[in-house]
């Protein structure tokens, strides 16, 4: 298996604060990673290392087989990384669209934005993923949407790029459970294209139900690995997860 | 909820701000026009307004940028003369008046960078910052001038002189440039990659950052278009009057962010609106000029900038609260 992206003892630390310390972890191709751990285990400073928010202490980031170096936001999405981060990222005041669109907007010669297109595409989206009612379209403001809404255009975002990679972090929180099989479909979906996920999450059972792989996060170190098929139940992973952090 | 009526609440969403503004205007003009209808039909009254305004355009428009990303800046005042002064200087030196104008306009924008640099490399607040900002760049252009002006007579008869600040059929050549000015920063502020960026940066910085987005230097480039903004002002003004003077650009300081604010744009960021911003400027120069035009004593003027900046507030209010 070839792994998209791998990290390798990578070290993030705030001040006198170690948030990472040993993390290392990969990706395969066509593969969903889920990445679970204690809330303040260091999943989300994890996942924005990985794509370039933080810059690494110290470790490597590979991609696709490359060390790479200067990692940011921007390159990570260049290569083929998208992400749904915890908080969305979106801007409320701003349209549909414009969020759709936003760091990676189709442009003409000159930086002028090729504003059909982008509305073409950004109704196209949020039509596809199916989060939002027939009211709303590519020019609403995000801010008028309601969280199950606001969810659907960053996904529809992560995907307009046919990213080989994405990275969901707590993609079900606060959402119904209707909205939670849609985020469901979709992942099964970019799986069956043969891409790959990382899916971060507190729930074990959100976690279990898609993942191939389990990674387990403790105190900024990945403490344990295990692929489904060894375990049988999530009871079962949630006993390993117990165990592994208790005896770290 | 109709798919007409957001229909309409998007384009609201979308142009409310800049009908605002431009609603103010009209009731402006209509209360002159009611209050004093001979003054307001006198020609010298909308020419002196119209020397004026392409200045505060000038300054204005590029602090809508700034403002929607969410930063402000006081210095402009300041860089506008330190502007002017290189202008005024070197042209007395004997250069060519055009390359003298690229020099300030330089000069203009080199300042903006270095004010946005200082400010968002080491976390500053724009307001206090740029309030240093504008007393100590002063406090430079009244040591090194000795609080003495510099003439510029024969400006006039270099061909750059007409091109600018000549007339066209009677019109002031500036109009047409700030006409373009004001083009050029629409289709910059809300089709371009940049004005977007603007939008984004000022909306949510931490999310623009987390979409690849050049956060810093976003913002340095908006300081950069105030400097060179307040750059052109400076230099035009200097061209109209012949003069440098020391103090220069003061008296705009708290015009042209009036025009920002009462253009429509919120101080919070994320928004802004180049069309109101001109309606915004409109107001601000017919409020200096009209009240006097009128008969009024000048005394008033204070009093009703105040008051209109006010209305102006209580008015976008209506446009809705700030969403999250």
């Amino acid at each position: 298996m070839e792994p998209i992206i791998e990290l390798n003892k990578v070290a993030k630390r705030f001040g006198g604060i170690t948030a990472l310390s040993n993390a290392s972890l990969s990706v395969n191709k066509g593969e969903i990673v889920g990445l679970i751990g204690d809330n303040g285990a260091g999943k989300s400073t994890l996942i924005k290392t990985l794509v370039g928010v933080h810059s690494p202490d110290d470790g490597d980031i590979i991609i696709r087989g490359k060390k790479v170096t200067n990692w940011n936001a921007l390159k990570a999405r260049e290569s083929g990384i998208e992400t749904v981060f915890q908080d969305r990222a979106l801007c409320p005041q701003q349209s549909i669209v414009w969020n759709i669109f936003m760091g990676k907007e189709l442009r003409y010669p000159f930086g002028f934005i090729r504003e059909k297109e982008q509305i073409r595409e950004a109704n196209r989206l949020i039509r596809e993923i199916g989060f939002t009612s027939e009211l709303i379209n590519a020019d609403s403001p995000v801010g008028n949407l309601s969280g199950g809404e606001r969810q659907g255009v960053a996904i529809a975002r992560a995907i307009y790029n046919n990213a080989e990679l994405i990275i969901l972090d707590e993609p079900t929180n606060n959402l119904s459970l209707n909205e939670t099989q849609k985020v469901f479909d979709f992942v099964l979906n970019v799986k069956k294209s043969n891409r790959s996920v990382l899916f971060i999450g507190h729930n074990i059972y959100h976690v279990y139900d898609i993942s191939d792989r389990f990674v387990i996060l403790d105190r900024g170190e990945v403490v344990h690995q295990i692929n489904k098929e060894d375990i049988g139940t999530p009871e079962e992973l949630m006993k390993i997860m117990r165990d592994t952090i208790k005896s770290h | 909820m109709s798919r007409e009526k957001s229909f309409v609440g998007n384009m609201f969403h979308k142009n409310g701000r800049a009908l605002g503004s431009m609603g103010y205007f009209a009731l402006l003009m209509l209360v002159f026009l009611i209050g004093a209808p001979e003054a307001w039909m006198r020609p010298n009254l909308h020419q002196s307004v119209f020397v004026m305004m392409p200045t505060l355009i000038f300054l204005t428009i590029p602090l809508v940028f700034l403002v929607a990303s969410g930063e402000i800046d006081l210095s402009f005042a300041s860089t506008y003369a330190v502007a002017a002064y290189v202008f005024a200087l070197l042209v007395k030196a004997g250069f060519d008046p055009a390359l003298c104008i690229l020099a300030g306009l330089a000069t203009g924008t080199a300042i903006g960078g270095l004010v946005g640099t200082l400010i968002v490399v080491f976390r500053l607040s724009s307001l206090v910052a740029s309030l240093g900002v504008l007393f100590l760049l002063r406090g430079v252009i009244l040591l090194l001038t000795n609080s003495r002006s510099i003439t510029l007579l024969d400006i006039d008869t270099h061909w750059i002189y007409p091109l600018l600040v000549g007339k066209f059929y009677g019109f002031p050549m500036q109009i047409f440039w700030a006409a373009i000015f004001v083009t050029f920063s629409y289709y910059l502020f809300s089709k371009h990659v940049f004005g977007v960026h603007i939008h984004h940066v000022g909306d949510n910085a931490v999310s623009a950052e987390q979409m690849g987005i050049n956060v810093n230097a976003v913002k340095i480039k908006a300081f950069m278009f105030v400097g060179f903004g307040a750059a052109l002002g400076g230099i035009f003004t200097t061209l109209i009057t012949y003069t440098f003077f020391p103090t220069q650009g003061f008296g705009y300081l708290l015009l042209a962010l009036a025009a920002v604010f009462v253009g429509g744009t919120p101080y919070w960021g994320g928004l802004g609106t180049i069309i109101g911003a001109v309606f915004g400027v409109g107001v601000i120069a017919y409020m200096e000029i009209g009240i006097v035009a009128i008969g009024w004593s000048g005394t008033w003027r204070q009093f009703f900038n105040g008051l209109i900046i006010l209305l102006a507030l209580l008015g976008h209010r209506l446009h809705g609260e700030r969403v999250r």
